[in-house]
């Protein structure tokens, strides 16, 4: 059995193989950089000459016909891949578990919600129920397994939704709750008022029975699906939280044993430094303020002058700094300054040199940020992967900020990181 | 990196610390040839009127006043005494009056022997030098002045901006970029580097907006 089983699946690879070359071959391709969407009608476009405007305005009218066109425009979105990829959506979801059975769930929801429609005499509204049932099986799958890039397409056009669902503030809850029960209030008022005799409610107690049904059978399922999609998104905010504590520690508590066993001759020093770490500890692990952190009043050119001061004391460098303009911190600059300190202190323990520069310069659209030392500079392909400060301390967390990393280097020719982060309009200040 | 051909250039030191003075005399050694010394304004403009130096090494802060009231007295009656501004202090608003005053650069007192030999023959052969502290101040203080488009009259913008690529190449100064190196990085000769440097220079020394003259004013407030 076992074998038949394997090899009806293997059947199935080499059809699924087979259409992906079939695609390719007839070169229909999504164009992602002329997308309002998912970029389909633009390489419907490409492929048979007829104009954008005129393919998306069919896909908008098919739209209005019965949900036609977004089923459509979906599954296209899935199956044909984007220029330059050589697999499609559909065929990176077909890996993704999680996110058939949350497909699956949610199409069962809603063919279970058009029944019931259909059983209290909604009939015509079941004529949507095929389209509407294959977009969201759609939707579910890119959601989850497009570039990212698409994926936040998708999350500004689910934006406002989400916005409205997930919104929790008091006012928005007390309003809902009252819309709720006035109609609540307003349908059994008309039921009693409207229909007087009970014989018209049997119907009523039909439908009543069939959700009950449904929510027996498959209510437990739902709720699985439910709390998968849960334990996923905590698992991810928990990788993330360790992530920045591990890059955390790694710029404080690391970085200040491997000084206390370079400087183990020296007990007056080992002892300065150990005091000095377990009060940045205790700062952080009982009041919550971040390891290297600036306190807020504080601006940018003195968080760089900070910066200056810890590392020629703890390091016994010299550290030339010069800055250009200057402006108060948010959180993004203080991720700047960290990933700074951070390169500061590389260049202090493996330059080899005892001079380092750091220029900073406040623009009204960015902030840059250069550490440079003319050191031994090392081969960035070489540095092994346990090494976290360049990757963790510095290039994640720019990442994370929206900002840029740029390492120069070779080796004997020294060393520039480049960093630099876009600044939001506001909280301008003049740089005098 | 001195030029063995030329002339040794005559230096005359003035700096209020005695200890300061030896030591730099010992890091300039043989290079050039120290024939005076002073540690104050009126000792330093009469020092200098009588041996007319090359380059005189002027400290920014004196007890009698500013190194620029030693720069400003001397400047219409001797022109061809060259200044290199010297100084261990932060304050922007000292060292941009120096330039303005007629310093030929500025260089800090941490500065290695060897880079200020270099910087003292640069400065005796007519050229500008930035430290990477004054490309930063140079940055600033024009930066401070208000937007082309906003500026009222009378506004010289011969005078009263930078070009983008003065702007790149004081930027490139301030980022501890050599003379060469910025050459390599811009695709330019060094010979353009200094001529960007010192025009950068004339514009400090010649711009009249009163903004740049009390920019100096304005961070003192600060």
């Amino acid at each position: 059995m076992a074998v038949h089983v394997r090899e009806a699946h293997h059947g199935c690879m080499a059809e699924q193989i087979r259409s992906k070359r079939r695609w390719r071959r007839g070169s229909w391709r999504r164009v992602p950089e002329q997308r309002v969407l998912g970029g389909v009608a633009a390489g419907i476009s490409a492929r048979t000459g007829v104009d954008v405007n005129v393919v998306r305005t069919v896909f908008v009218v098919l739209a209005f016909g019965g949900g036609f066109g977004v089923a459509c425009y979906l599954a296209a979105w899935l199956l044909i891949p984007a220029t330059g990829e050589a697999t499609s959506i559909g065929s990176s979801a077909l890996s993704d578990r999680t996110g058939i059975t949350l497909a699956a769930g949610l199409a069962s929801l809603v063919t279970a919600v058009f029944v019931l429609l259909s059983l209290v005499g909604a009939g015509w509204i079941g004529s949507l129920a095929w389209s509407f049932v294959l977009s969201v099986i759609g939707i579910v799958l890119i959601a989850r397994n497009a570039p990212p890039a698409e994926q936040a397409t998708l999350r500004r056009l689910a934006d406002p939704l989400i916005g409205f669902a997930g919104d929790t503030t008091r006012s928005r809850i007390a309003l809902r709750a009252t819309v709720g029960a006035a109609l609540l209030i307003a349908g059994v008022i008309t039921l009693l008022v409207g229909h007087t005799s009970t014989a018209l409610l049997r119907p009523l107690a039909g439908v009543a029975l069939v959700i009950g049904a449904v929510v027996v059978v498959l209510g437990p399922w739902w709720l699985r699906v439910g709390r998968e999609l849960v334990a996923e998104r905590q698992a991810r905010a928990r990788a993330e939280e360790r992530a920045d504590m591990a890059s955390r520690v790694h710029d404080s508590v690391l970085q200040t044993l491997a000084l206390i066993q370079r400087r183990a001759t020296d007990p007056q020093q080992v002892i300065q430094l150990a005091r000095a770490q377990e009060r940045e500890l205790r700062a952080w692990l009982f009041d919550g303020q971040a390891p290297g952190s600036v306190a807020d009043e504080m601006t940018f050119a003195a968080g760089v002058r900070r910066i200056q001061s810890d590392v020629e004391a703890q390091h016994g460098v010299t550290v030339e700094v010069v800055t250009v303009g200057d402006c108060p911190i948010d959180e993004d600059l203080q991720a700047l300054l960290g990933a700074a300190r951070e390169a500061t202190v590389n260049a202090a323990k493996w330059s080899g040199v005892q001079v380092i520069s750091i220029f900073a310069e406040v623009e009204p659209e960015a902030v840059s940020l250069y550490v440079r030392d003319r050191g031994r500079g090392f081969d960035p392909a070489s540095v092994p992967a346990d090494r976290k400060g360049l990757s963790d301390s510095i290039h994640a967390r720019m990442d994370r900020h929206g900002g840029s990393t740029e390492v120069r280097t070779a080796p004997g020719a020294g060393t520039e990181i480049r960093l630099s982060i876009p600044r939001l309009a506001v909280g301008q200040t003049a740089p005098a | 990196m001195s030029d063995s051909t030329s002339p040794r250039p005559r230096v005359f030191i003035v700096d209020d610390h005695g200890l300061f003075r030896s030591g730099v005399r010992s890091e300039l050694g043989s290079h050039v040839e120290v024939i005076g010394e002073a540690d104050d304004v009126e000792p330093a403009i009469a020092g200098i009127a009588t041996s007319e130096p090359d380059v005189v090494l002027l400290d920014v802060h004196l007890p009698g006043g500013g190194g620029q009231a030693v720069v400003t007295a001397l400047r219409t009656t001797h022109p061809k005494v060259r200044f290199l501004a010297l100084s261990a202090s932060d304050a922007p608003e000292d060292v941009i009056a120096v330039i303005r005053a007629g310093a030929r650069g500025y260089v800090t007192k941490t500065i290695s022997g060897a880079d200020l030999v270099d910087a003292v023959m640069r400065v005796a052969q007519g050229e500008a030098v930035f430290s990477s502290r004054l490309a930063g101040f140079v940055l600033d203080a024009f930066a401070a002045l208000p937007a082309a488009g906003q500026q009222t009259p009378p506004f010289d913008p011969e005078l009263d901006q930078l070009t983008p690529r003065e702007r790149e190449v004081l930027r490139l100064i301030a980022r501890g970029f050599t003379y060469k190196e910025i050459a390599r990085e811009l695709f330019i000769s060094a010979k353009t580097v200094e001529s960007h440097v010192s025009s950068v220079l004339r514009k400090l020394q010649l711009s009249t907006r009163h903004q740049l003259t009390r920019w100096a004013t304005d961070r003192r407030l600060d």
